[in-house]
């Protein structure tokens, strides 16, 4: 097994470790941080899948934007010490049972499946490639895609603003 | 990265998606549950990232994974400030509690 395969396998480990701390720890807090942790192996599993310019939007918007609203949101309500409050979980059996029909099957599809893989895996950046399809046959996704990014933040500060009366 | 087979990478996702989904399954708290939808859309995000690698045109899969990344961002500050209106209208943020629309 080459060094860099080996390094694959300790990221994935290291991100499974950490989403299993998301699901399992009994501390809201303790969960956003292994959100993060989680993130960051999600981030270098894309380097090791030659995903530069994602793993870099992975950095920036997740770990940056997304994990720091959570973060916010966490510390603004307010009890969260309080295990029994923050982070309390119900119905165990019932979800490992549906989870694990769920897992079941889908390893079932990755197992019977044969992927085609192609012959030659490249591993040049892909960025310029990624500018391309935006501003070419992806254009007007884009463009949608920005005008839904505007109405978001409209909407987000008309829902979390304080009403005033009178 | 030569030694590492497509099936293990689609392996890594499986084990996100299911403990994403356990976490959106089990959490009360409206936080955890937006925390299991991260995990979930990750889980979706690597299988598309791994199979626009393994079929060598990487470049459609990578630009849908930074739309799932985009919305994931949209989706993440609506869903906080929905929570932060939830919490002060009932002084929680546990699903369970919220059984009505207004106070």
């Amino acid at each position: 097994m080459s060094s860099s395969a080996a390094l694959f396998y300790v990221f994935a480990a290291f991100t499974i470790v950490c989403a299993a701390g998301v699901a399992f720890s009994r501390n809201i807090v303790h969960s956003a941080f292994a959100l993060l942790g989680a993130l960051f192996g999600v981030a270098a599993i894309y380097v090791f899948l030659a995903a530069d310019f994602v793993a870099g939007a992975q950095f920036l918007i997740y770990i940056g934007g997304i994990l720091v609203l959570i973060l916010f949101a966490v510390m603004l309500t307010h009890r969260i010490a309080d295990v029994a409050v923050s982070n309390r979980a119900a119905g165990r059996p019932a979800a490992l049972a549906v989870v694990g029909a769920a897992a079941w099957i889908l390893g079932r599809a990755i197992v019977a499946t044969r992927w085609p893989v192609a012959a030659a895996l490249s591993d040049a950046p892909t960025t310029h490639a990624i500018g391309d399809g935006f501003l070419g046959p992806y254009v007007l996704p884009f463009e949608l895609a920005s005008f839904v990014l505007l109405a978001v933040l409209v909407g987000a500060i008309v829902v979390s603003r304080k009403e005033l009366r009178g | 990265m030569p030694g590492v087979p497509l099936e293990h990478v689609l392996f890594v996702g499986l084990v996100l998606f299911a403990l994403g989904l356990y976490t959106v399954l089990t959490r009360r708290n409206a936080i955890g549950i937006l925390m299991g939808i991260e995990l979930l859309l990750n889980a979706a995000n690597i299988d598309y990232v791994a199979f626009a690698r393994y079929s060598g045109t990487p470049t459609d899969g990578q630009i849908f994974a930074i739309f799932v990344i985009m919305l994931a961002a949209a989706e993440a500050a609506v869903g906080l400030a929905i929570v932060l209106g939830i919490y002060r209208n009932f002084e929680s943020i546990d699903v369970d509690a919220t059984h009505s629309l207004r106070h």
